[in-house]
């Protein structure tokens, strides 16, 4: 692996700016604790500390500052503490057999996949429906292609509630449902216009060459269109699915969800616990990274299959 | 009109409307072509060689006049499918191997399977293609991909190859070759060949007719009937015939230029 020795120095590099970064955050909280503890810290009491600045604090007491990266609610934690929960909430409830216990992230990246998937497939399947009718009619290209890029322009915060309030009012049971309409709606542009751009490679010529063997519109589609889209649509898949990701996130958020990764998030704000928001927002990272990956390889593997110059 | 007319244009006019005004692409346009001829079109850019062999396979159509192929209108000749293409660029998929390139023009038509196969090895022997049936395009030099290309033109059987200067991006020793292998394809084949080039050697050494063209308006200045012989070696472009004949186009071709 012949790249990844940079992409290591990167990761290395932001590790020890996020560990540097700890001290100055925690440190008010750290002072905090140790004096509780009966420790000497200067200046004294919590509130004259209030209006001296991090950096003086941590001059003065530079003896109490490692406290800053032990606590057990940090402003900030460290690295290693978010690998720690991350851990405990997944990989050891698994050893123990409570993988689908309420606690574990395994259960609640699991509400998210799912979501995150059905969001996916529908707004893959619209996108790919829209380019095609693009590309395809010329009054959908001037009449779809200008909402579908406002449909973009609307903080998806905004809509989100609304998504939810009008399903809810329609009948619909569960945040499920929801939630992959708030997906979709992220993931669907990606794969339009990449799709539009894939339906569209083909050469004057290419389409030229068909009509001298007067092929028929289904035929030009089949056999030219949607084989040279390919590579186009699997660049807008990975986009997609992040998006997708992101967009189950949101929903989750404002939907007063008690179980997917975002609800976690929500609650370790509201419950001040800075560790599982910090794990949650990490499985979120993760999840996404395989995601990608996974359509990643599909790629190589359905490119290499068809031929096409690697 | 004999029996053997294949191709007959009489006053084609084709007037391009641009944001410029008008352009003349075709003007007055007189030729017909026999069975079995090889007729070169050559002349400089924007002299409508290339319109006019799109006239003819229905891909342009014409302001005024007539145009017949084998006595249809081109889009009716289209339609039956009367003719294979081959353009400047391969343009082979390149998702599909050398032998799934020459299928497509097949498939689409609806030939059997059995057939297909058939005729696909057929056509690639004629090229001197045989045993690349499973590469791809790219694996292939830009030589070999233009005889791909000119394979898939023939897969179909048609009676008219109409050929787009398909050797233009090539260098001369490619050119060379490929310019042998298509008179004898040309000669196994019996085909009615309408060839676009920029080059004078290309267009004598092929020919039977060539018409040469000029531009603004798009025109043909004059029509040479090759005395040369049926057969021709390479090095017959080294004989006083040869170059009489490749003289009379320089001539035609400066004639057509010599009012601006």
């Amino acid at each position: 692996m012949r790249n990844l020795l940079p992409i290591l120095t990167v990761l290395a590099v932001l590790v020890g700016i996020w560990y540097l970064a700890v001290a100055p955050m925690n440190v008010r909280v750290a002072l905090d604790t140790v004096e509780r503890g009966g420790a000497e810290v200067v200046p004294a009491g919590s509130a004259t500390r209030r209006d001296v600045s991090v950096w003086r604090l941590m001059a003065q007491n530079a003896e109490h500052v490692p406290a800053g990266y032990a606590l057990d609610r940090p402003r900030l934690p460290t690295p290693a503490q978010v690998g720690q929960e991350l851990w405990k909430t997944t990989g050891a409830m698994a050893l123990k057999g409570r993988a689908w216990s309420k606690r574990s992230l395994l259960y609640h990246g699991w509400i998210t996949l799912q979501s995150t998937l059905w969001g996916f497939a529908l707004g893959t399947s619209l996108g790919i429906a829209g380019a095609i009718a693009i590309v395809y009619s010329r009054v959908a290209d001037m009449s779809l292609m200008p909402w579908a890029i406002i449909s973009q322009t609307i903080p998806i915060v905004a809509l989100a509630p609304m998504i939810i309030v009008v399903s809810s009012q329609l009948g619909v049971d569960g945040r499920g449902v929801p939630k992959a309409i708030i997906s979709a709606y992220l993931c669907y542009f990606p794969v339009l216009v990449g799709m539009v751009k894939g339906l569209r490679a083909p050469a004057l010529s290419q389409l030229d060459l068909l009509k001298t063997y007067d092929a028929t519109g289904l035929q030009s589609f089949l056999k030219l269109r949607l084989p040279a889209s390919v590579p186009y649509l699997f660049t807008s898949l990975k986009v997609g699915i992040a998006a997708a990701l992101v967009g189950t996130i949101v929903g989750e958020l404002p939907t007063g969800a008690i179980s997917g990764l975002g609800a976690r998030i929500l609650i370790g704000d509201q419950f001040g616990t800075p560790l599982a928001i910090w794990s949650a927002l990490f499985a979120a990272a993760i999840l996404a990274g395989l995601l990608v990956t996974l359509l990643d390889l599909s790629q190589k593997l359905i490119l290499n299959r068809m031929g096409m110059q690697p | 009109m004999s029996q053997k007319t294949v191709i007959a244009a009489s006053d084609l006019n084709l007037t391009f409307e641009t944001n410029d005004g008008p352009v003349h692409a075709l003007s007055d346009v007189h030729l017909t072509i026999d069975k079995g001829e090889f007729v070169s079109f050559i002349g400089p850019s924007g002299c409508g060689k290339t319109t006019f062999l799109r006239c003819i396979a229905g891909l342009e159509t014409p302001t005024s006049g007539t145009l017949t192929v084998n006595g249809m209108t081109p889009d009716a000749a289209r339609r039956a499918r009367a003719y294979g293409y081959v353009f400047q660029h391969a343009g082979l998929y390149p998702w599909r191997t050398i032998a799934g390139n020459i299928r497509l023009p097949l498939e689409i038509m609806g030939y059997s399977k059995s057939d297909q196969a058939e005729r696909v090895s057929r056509t690639l022997e004629l090229v001197d293609l045989a045993g690349f049936e499973k590469k791809y395009p790219w694996q292939l030099s830009g030589g070999m991909q233009q005889r791909a290309s000119i394979a898939r033109a023939l897969a179909f059987d048609a009676d008219i190859l109409l050929m787009d200067e398909p050797f233009g991006a090539l260098d001369e020793i490619v050119r060379d070759h490929l310019n042998e292998q298509l008179l004898h394809l040309w000669e196994r084949t019996e085909k009615t060949i309408g060839f676009v080039t920029h080059s004078i050697p290309e267009a004598v050494y092929l020919s039977t007719k060539i018409v040469v063209m000029s531009p603004r308006p798009g025109r043909i200045t004059e029509v040479i009937d090759s005395p040369l012989p049926k057969e021709r070696p390479l090095d017959l472009r080294e004989t006083p015939e040869f170059l009489e004949v490749a003289h009379r186009v320089r001539e035609g071709l400066r004639a057509g230029h010599s009012y601006d």
